[in-house]
Order: C-alpha cells, then sequence, then structure tokens
C-alpha cells in the first residue's frame, strides 16, 4: 500500500506531459514514420512474444488462474498471428491507393495517403490482459505512431510484465507503459493525444470520450453488452452445446466481452439443450468443475462480490437450474444456468461477464430478434440454427458488432473481418488491416497541373459560365464543347 | 418546433420511422435522392436568390460551390448506391471451413446533422445525401446565422423528402443544446473547433459517434514560379481565397508562405487578379460574397484596426459597413504572434508570410495545429514529397485549390484540430453506415481439440492450426506424429 502511494504520487500532470513531450519529439523527428522502425517493432514484439510465452502464461496463470491452454490459444498466438499478417501486409498498407478523378479537375491526379496520427494512448482491459494491450499496439506501431500504454491494474502480474518486456524488446523513446489505475488513468486522460484506443466498460468509455473532446481527440470504443445466442430446434445439439460452452466458460470464464450473455430458445427446446450443455459441461470439466484446472477464475473479490448479488438476487431464487456453487476463497463459480430470470432482475439488465448463463424462452424462435431489438446493441449476436431463412432475417434485422452463425467468438480470430461495437458496445474497429486503419489519417491529395486552367470557376461571372460550369460537374463532354462554343 | 415537447415528439417519430424499416429498403434511398434532386432542380433560381441575398453570393458561385456540388453527390449516390449497400464476400483460410465471411453495411438509425451558415445549403444537403444512402432517419439543424435559407430549408424539405423520416429543426444555440440532450446514433457537425468539442462532449453521455468537419488555418506554399504558371497559380489562390463565400470556408486559404525575393512579384500579380476578378472600386466590387453578420464584420475590421497589422497592408484593407463587404485585403509579414496569424482568419484578408527559403513552410506549418487543407504551388518534385510525407493536414493539393472538395473519390475530412471523420462520394455512405461483420459455420468438421480438457496434444494441434500448418495438423490427428 506504502509503495502504492508512492507510485502514485510519482505520476502526476507533470510527469504525463514530460511523457507526451517526449514522445511528441520522438514523432515529430519522424523517426516512427519509417518502414523500417515499423518492423523493427513488430519484429521485437514477435520476438518477444515467442522468447517470454512461458513468463505470459505465468502472469496470466497469477492474474485469472488461465489455463495454459487458453493463454496460448486466446492470447499468445492471436497476437503473434496479428503479428506476423502485419509483417506481411504492412508494405502494402502504406502504400498510397491512387484514385480516379473527374473530367472537372482534369488534368489531375489523386490519391490517398496513410500518415501516422501522431501520439496514441492504449488503455487496455483485466479479461485478455495480454491480448488486449499488445494486439491494439500492433496496430499503433503498424501506422507509425509513438504509443503510451495504461494496462489494466485489476490484472497486476501482467501489468509490470507488460512494462518490463515492452521497456526491454521495444524503442523505449517511442513505446511506454504506465501502470496505475484511476488516478493515473485520469492523468493520462487530461493530456492531448492524437487517438485513444479503450477496451473496457461503457461507464468508464463516456468519462474517456468525454475527456477526449477537450482536445478534439478522436476514439475507438471497444465495449461488451449482452450478447445474445439464439438457438433453434433444428440444431445438432451436442455441436451446439460445445460451441456454447466453447464460447462461454472456456474463454476466460465467461469475462470476454464477445462472451455469450444469454440464450434464447423456445419453451419446448430449452430442457433438451439444457441437458445437453450438462452432458457436455461434465466431460468438459468433470464433476467438480470447481476445482478443474481447465477453468479461470473470477479476476478478484470485487468481481466475485458482484457475480454473487447477481445470484442471490431474490428475483431469481429457483430459477437456476445447473451450478451455482462458489468458492469465495479461490474466487471460483462453478458454469451456472438461470432459466427464465424475471424481466426486472439484475441479471437480465447487466452485462454478467461470468459464468453465468441466462436461458430465455420464448413462445417462437422468430421472437428471439424482437427480443434482441428491445434492449441495446450488442457487440455480437449468435444464432445456431440450420433454416435460411432465419439466418437471413436474424443477419438482416439484428444491428450488433458482429454476427455468428453457428458458432461462438470465432470472429475475431478472422483478421479480415473488423472487430468493434456499435451503440453501445462501442465505436471503431480493429484486427488486421482494421487495425492499421484506426490508426492512421488518410490523407487526401489532389495533384494539379498548370495547364487546362478553365476560366469558368473564376470571376467576372457570366452566363456562359455557369452553363459551362453545369456541363463540367456533369462530366458531359458534349455539353461541354456547347457551352465552350456559346451553342446553349 | 417551439418547444421541448414537439422537439421530443419528433426525434421519437424519426426513431419509430428507422425502426418500422422503412428506410432500409433502396427503393426509399433512391426515391429520397431523387427528390433532393428535384428540390435543388425546381427550386436553383430561388436558391440563387436566397444565397445572394443572404451572402452576396453570385449565382455562378451558388452553382459551384453549393448547388452544383449537391447535384453532383446525388448523381453519384443514385449512380452508386446498389454496389455500396452490397455486402462484401471475403475470403477465409481453410481452418474455419466450411465457412464464410461477409462486411454488411447497416444503418446506424437517428442522426443528427448540425449545418453551417457559410454554405447554408450544401453543408446540410451534402450531408444529408449520405445519411440517406445509408438508409438513416435524419434531423437536420442548418445554422442560424444564414435564417433565411435555414427556413426555406425547413419549409421545402417536407414538400419534398419523407417527413416521417427527414425533419428540419431551426433555431440557434439554445435549440442546438436541446437537441444534443437526445440520444443520436451519429451526430454529423460542421463548423468551428469550439463548438465542435461540445458536441463531442454531449455526444459522449451517449456514447454517439461524431464527424468533426472543422477548420484551422489553411496554408498556401507558393514556390518561385516561372511566370505564366505563376499566373495561373495567382487566379488560383484568389479563387481560393476570396472566391468561395469571401475567404469564409473551411478549406478557403488563410495565409500564404513565400520566399522573400520572389514576394512582390506575387504580390503584384495578386493584385491584378484581384482588379481582374472583383474590380478595385471598392464601392462596386463585383463577384464577391459579403460577410455574413455584424458580428463577424466587427471581428475582421478588429483584426485590421490593429496598429501593428494596420501597417502592413500592402493592398486593400477598406470597408463597407452598411453593406458588410470587405476589400480583398493582401498583408506582408504581420508580426507571427499576431491574432491573425493565430486565430482562423474565415474572411478576406490574406497575410503572406516570406521565409529565406520555401523549405522553411514545412517547419512553419508544423509549428501551428495541423490544417483541414494544405496548398502548395511548386514544380519541385521532391519538395512535393517531403511536403506530403514531413507534414500532416486533412488533405494536400498541388498547384490549384478548393477543387480536391469536388473530387469524389477523396475522402473529405480533418485531421487534429481541422476534426476527424470524412464524407463524400462512398465516405459519406460509410460515414452514416455500421459495417457488420458477418460470419457463418456450419455444424459439419467440429475440431474436437477447440475444447477442454486441455492436454498437450490439443495445445500442439492448435499450434498448427494457427500456423496454418495442415499437414501436421493431419499427421497429429492420425497419430502420425507426437505431440
Amino acid at each position: 500500500m506504502a509503495s502504492e502511494q508512492v507510485k502514485n504520487s510519482a505520476f502526476d500532470t507533470e510527469a504525463a506531459s514530460c511523457l507526451v513531450k517526449e514522445l511528441r519529439h520522438t514523432v515529430l523527428a519522424g523517426k516512427t514514420k519509417s518502414y523500417e522502425w515499423r518492423v523493427s517493432q513488430l519484429k521485437g514484439l514477435l520476438k518477444m512474444v515467442e522468447e517470454r510465452d512461458k513468463q505470459i502464461c505465468d502472469a496470466l496463470f497469477s492474474d485469472l488462474s488461465k489455463p495454459e491452454m487458453e493463454a496460448f490459444i486466446h492470447e499468445i498466438v492471436l497476437v503473434k498471428n496479428s503479428l506476423k499478417v502485419s509483417l506481411k501486409k504492412l508494405k502494402e498498407w502504406m502504400k498510397p491507393e491512387k484514385v480516379k478523378t473527374k473530367l472537372g479537375t482534369f488534368p489531375s491526379s489523386a490519391e490517398i495517403v496513410p500518415e501516422p496520427l501522431g501520439v496514441v494512448l492504449v488503455i487496455s482491459a483485466w479479461n485478455y490482459p495480454f491480448l488486449l494491450s499488445v494486439d491494439p499496439i500492433i496496430g499503433a506501431i503498424a501506422a507509425g505512431n509513438a504509443v503510451v500504454l495504461k494496462p489494466s491494474e485489476v490484472a497486476p502480474a501482467m501489468s509490470s510484465l507488460l512494462k518490463k518486456l515492452l521497456e526491454e524488446y521495444l524503442d523505449n523513446s517511442a513505446v511506454k507503459i504506465v501502470e496505475g489505475g484511476v488516478s493515473e488513468t485520469s492523468t493520462l486522460l487530461e493530456q492531448k493525444w492524437d487517438k485513444i484506443f479503450y477496451t473496457g466498460n461503457g461507464r468508464v468509455a463516456r468519462v474517456v470520450m468525454a475527456a477526449a473532446a477537450k482536445n478534439l481527440t478522436p476514439v475507438v470504443l471497444e465495449l461488451g453488452g449482452k450478447s445474445p445466442v439464439v438457438v433453434d430446434s433444428d440444431v445438432d445439439l451436442t455441436v451446439t452445446a460445445r460451441r456454447i460452452i466453447g464460447g462461454k466458460w472456456a474463454c476466460n470464464n465467461g469475462q470476454a466481452c464477445v462472451a455469450p450473455d444469454y440464450i434464447l430458445t423456445t419453451k419446448q427446446f430449452a430442457p433438451l439443450l439444457i441437458d445437453s450443455i450438462k452432458r457436455e459441461l461434465l466431460k468438459f470439466y468433470g464433476s467438480d468443475p470447481l476445482n478443474s484446472p481447465d477453468m479461470s477464475r473470477v479476476v478478484n473479490s470485487n468481481h466475485f462480490s458482484r457475480l454473487s448479488k447477481l445470484l442471490d438476487d431474490d428475483k431469481i431464487s429457483g430459477k437456476i437450474v445447473h451450478g451455482g456453487q462458489t468458492d469465495k476463497s479461490e474466487l471460483k463459480i462453478a458454469p451456472t444456468i438461470v432459466l427464465d430470470a424475471e424481466e426486472d432482475s439484475l441479471i437480465m439488465n447487466e452485462e454478467i461477464f461470468g459464468p453465468v448463463l441466462l436461458i430465455v424462452t420464448i413462445d417462437r424462435i422468430e421472437d428471439g430478434i424482437d427480443f434482441i431489438n428491445s434492449r441495446s446493441k450488442p457487440l455480437a449476436a449468435y444464432i445456431f440454427t440450420n433454416k435460411k431463412q432465419l439466418k437471413e432475417d436474424f443477419v438482416s434485422n439484428i444491428s450488433a458488432g458482429a454476427i455468428v452463425i453457428n458458432d461462438i467468438s470465432l470472429h475475431l480470430m478472422v483478421d479480415t473481418l473488423p472487430f468493434g461495437g456499435v451503440g453501445e458496445s462501442g465505436m471503431g474497429a480493429y484486427h488486421g488491416k482494421f487495425s492499421f486503419d484506426a490508426f492512421t489519417h488518410k490523407k487526401a491529395v489532389l495533384r494539379r497541373s498548370f495547364l487546362g486552367d478553365a476560366p469558368a470557376r473564376y470571376p467576372p461571372y457570366t452566363a456562359g459560365k455557369l452553363r459551362l460550369l453545369k456541363a463540367l460537374l456533369d462530366g458531359s463532354i458534349l455539353g461541354i464543347i456547347r457551352a465552350l462554343f456559346g451553342w446553349s | 418546433m417551439d418547444d421541448d415537447q414537439g422537439m421530443r415528439r419528433s426525434v421519437e417519430e424519426l426513431r419509430q420511422t428507422f425502426k418500422s424499416g422503412k428506410t432500409r429498403g433502396v427503393d426509399w434511398r433512391k426515391a429520397q435522392l431523387r427528390a433532393i434532386l428535384r428540390l435543388i432542380e425546381e427550386n436553383e433560381d430561388n436558391l440563387f436568390q436566397l444565397l445572394q441575398s443572404e451572402l452576396g453570393k453570385h449565382p455562378v458561385e451558388s452553382y459551384r460551390d453549393e448547388i452544383g456540388i449537391v447535384k453532383k453527390s446525388v448523381d453519384q449516390a443514385l449512380s452508386c448506391i446498389d454496389q455500396w449497400m452490397s455486402p462484401k464476400k471475403g475470403w477465409l483460410p481453410l481452418l474455419f471451413f466450411p465457412a464464410s465471411r461477409t462486411m454488411l453495411p447497416e444503418p446506424l438509425g437517428v442522426v443528427l446533422i448540425l449545418g453551417s451558415w457559410n454554405f447554408p445549403i450544401s453543408l446540410i444537403l451534402d450531408p444529408l445525401i449520405g445519411a440517406i444512402s445509408a438508409g438513416n432517419t435524419v434531423m437536420l439543424k442548418p445554422s442560424e446565422l444564414a435564417p433565411n435559407c435555414a427556413s426555406f430549408l425547413a419549409k421545402i424539405i417536407p414538400v419534398y423528402l419523407d417527413p416521417k423520416a427527414i425533419k428540419v429543426t431551426e433555431g440557434g444555440k439554445e435549440v442546438s443544446k436541446q437537441l444534443l440532450e437526445f440520444k443520436w446514433d451519429k451526430i454529423f457537425f460542421t463548423g468551428s473547433t469550439k463548438v465542435g468539442k461540445l458536441v463531442m462532449a454531449a455526444a459522449a453521455k451517449h456514447l454517439t459517434p461524431v464527424t468533426l468537419e472543422l477548420g484551422g488555418k489553411c496554408p498556401a506554399i507558393f514556390d518561385s514560379l516561372p511566370n505564366s504558371d505563376m499566373k495561373v497559380a495567382a487566379k488560383r489562390v484568389a479563387s481560393g481565397k476570396w472566391g468561395a463565400c469571401c475567404g469564409q470556408a473551411c478549406i478557403g486559404v488563410d495565409y500564404m508562405l513565400v520566399e522573400q525575393n520572389f514576394a512582390t512579384t506575387l504580390i503584384e500579380e495578386l493584385k491584378k487578379t484581384i482588379k481582374m476578378f472583383y474590380g478595385d472600386d471598392m464601392r462596386n466590387l463585383k463577384n464577391i460574397s459579403r460577410i455574413v453578420n455584424k458580428v463577424h464584420f466587427d471581428r475582421l475590421r478588429n483584426l485590421l484596426e490593429d496598429p501593428t497589422i494596420a501597417n502592413c497592408i500592402v493592398y486593400g484593407g477598406s470597408f463597407d459597413e452598411k453593406n458588410l463587404i470587405i476589400e480583398p485585403t493582401i498583408l506582408l509579414d504581420p508580426p507571427l504572434d499576431s491574432e491573425i496569424m493565430n486565430d482562423e482568419i474565415f474572411g478576406p484578408l490574406l497575410p503572406i508570410i516570406t521565409l529565406d527559403n520555401i523549405k522553411e513552410s514545412i517547419e512553419f506549418i508544423n509549428s501551428k495545429p495541423k490544417p483541414l487543407a494544405l496548398y502548395a504551388f511548386t514544380k519541385n518534385q521532391i519538395f512535393k514529397k517531403q511536403i506530403l510525407s514531413e507534414t500532416s493536414s486533412g488533405s494536400v493539393t498541388f498547384n490549384d485549390t478548393m477543387v480536391q472538395f469536388a473530387c469524389d473519390d477523396l475522402p473529405f475530412g480533418g485531421v487534429g484540430e481541422s476534426g476527424f471523420g470524412r464524407y463524400h462520394g462512398k465516405y459519406s455512405f460509410d460515414t452514416f453506415s455500421h459495417e457488420k461483420a458477418v460470419l457463418e459455420r456450419s455444424f459439419y468438421l467440429e475440431l474436437e481439440p477447440r475444447h477442454p480438457p486441455w492436454n498437450v496434444f490439443k495445445l500442439e494441434f492448435l499450434r498448427s492450426a494457427y500456423d496454418y500448418n495442415y499437414l501436421r495438423m493431419l499427421l497429429l490427428l492420425l497419430g502420425l506424429k507426437k505431440p
């Protein structure tokens, strides 16, 4: 605690402003702009991931009891992939894009030149503390920016490991890490950034965006929400159950922004689905899931009591159809299923972000669409069905960051799909080329020659000039000729 | 709209209309776009008159900067909308087989467009084209500083466009404030940096994404040029300074940078051009817009009346307070710490800053906030390259001014202090769309190692999978390779 305070007092507004000044200096010197620098940093990260994967896994275990397997496939490998794609494609991404110009500006040529935004701030989250810190940094570096990372203090082991590793493997004059909590974040947010990339919740996102407004800083907000899963009755039950479990409990025990929050299914089908989820859960985690090594724990006691409160709500007593066991000392909650909680219960209205899965029954599966649309737009919406029409209706009528048909969370592994929310689930997107774009300004460039100067543009204005202008804007060659010769 | 209640009802109706799904159909979108075209074609004379009376814009100028721009945007939207709306399908690695990936643009919902007074018609209708193309319902708030145009739009838009989906609210600061209290799915704002900050802060409460089209001091670098090119260049600078709403344009030339020994030549040519374009009789200036109102007129006059600035006037400097006209004015080397060199001028005053070497202009520009547009007149290819890579601005135009605005395939928007987000052409559609990621899988080919209980085999299998090493995956599955 004492050392915590020392740290807090050390990072004040002056320190923050010094930090940003130093980075701005690096950017102005043009260092981060070159292809070579970007590649060297991306390679540095790749080296870091390859050499230190053990330490990364250990930190993830210490912060979240994350099983090594999850640590690998959801964090380390995704970061590695992201780096490989960026290294392979960077040259192509950095190329100016030629665009066509119209007759009205003839002779001319136009292009869109990607340029770095400058100095950017990445504020990451605790649930995937490695991935959500490094993946945005990859985009920021690929785009040629200097970066400050503020990792989440809720995952302290990863926070201090990142500080150590990034300092060791990256250019310290362009990439900095500031550890800390609310006070450090507020101090950082007072500074002027050229972009802020925030992963977290809607409440803090509003604070971040309001702070950004003072300096006209654009933001990417990666938030969450209650992501629904519609399960039709014509599905392969076993595969569906496995994929739901895979996306819910095998992804950081439900503490993921794209985790299924609730399932919508028909009254008749619900018992079948529940049975099959129970059966597969048993196969995955055994009969004593609290002691399964293959499941993460709840991150800390705050979240543990938040989740306990959701389950202790009178409105859902008697609705728990599976699980419900907790172990406060180990911060573990067993996979829990709640059937038809009351509409006004806490759990029906808050993002669960933990190992509790809601099942909501509806009369007809088509009603699922209205149910989802009556709530805030989620980050992801899932549907399991074999019906073509239902798929189409779901895709065209549901607004969500992403839609996945017959699987869960898999979209975030596809680097050719933009990953990001809409409405309450956030704004802006990243992954692959979209990460590069998120940290890039696309500068419009128009090149003209001194030839072909159309006098119609200039005063003194006449009726003939108006006619010529109309023809020019129309791009009609005949019209231009007629206007030029005064035939119209 | 007179009361808060009325505004609430309007916004509610826009939301209901959006929910009904009516605005999503391509037919509705096209019908509305065609209606905009009809609106401007059938009311062209009216619009000419309005713009003439409100801002003193000559019809040719009005056509070039407002009516023509809108017509061109509608034409393009109509011819491209099917393509813009179509889902983009893409390739997926074999690992995901069988699966498909799509990016599907969808409307954001109910959007708010806040217009500006300097181009009171096009800065409302041009973003509206994007919002409609993308399938949104829209609330428009034209600027109260061009009141006649605002009431004309409020009157005419419900006549031509679907009144349940597109509404206009008239009013000033208070009304804007009220509007900003509501939850919008996007706010598109054109105006000043100061108000831009307020708009974004209000948007933050509802997590509403914003596009901010602001301005800034747009520089024009003027390299030494051969005489014939210099004449063309001077015309283009004059047109970019005085030709568009008398300098009251966000992409208008704010100041010029020129080499010391070339300054006199440039100034002489500019003087000649001004005389040719606008005449030199202050009482009878032609083809030039007036200052929008007394407040701005006084602001500009105060800038000039500062004695350190008044000394720098090398051309013009006269006012006509009654008619709100300010003469095209050229200033040579005003002090760099003066107001005129630090605030956006937004009027017909042109400071010319001399440098020892034109290359110094890069440093000069970098010492100021990032401008919306940067103009450079030069034939030096190396210098062009340097400008491109060493400065930052919304856009760069070589050897011309303003024309980038009319180029649909170029994104139009700022960076840093000049705003963020972009529009025009396809970018307008994107600005008002959410690109939804859609991934479809089948129930076949469930890869067992995806799921717990975890073991070494599964880890090795997944490692190979992520490396897209299909042979190794196969060997592992067949037990022919040890993990």
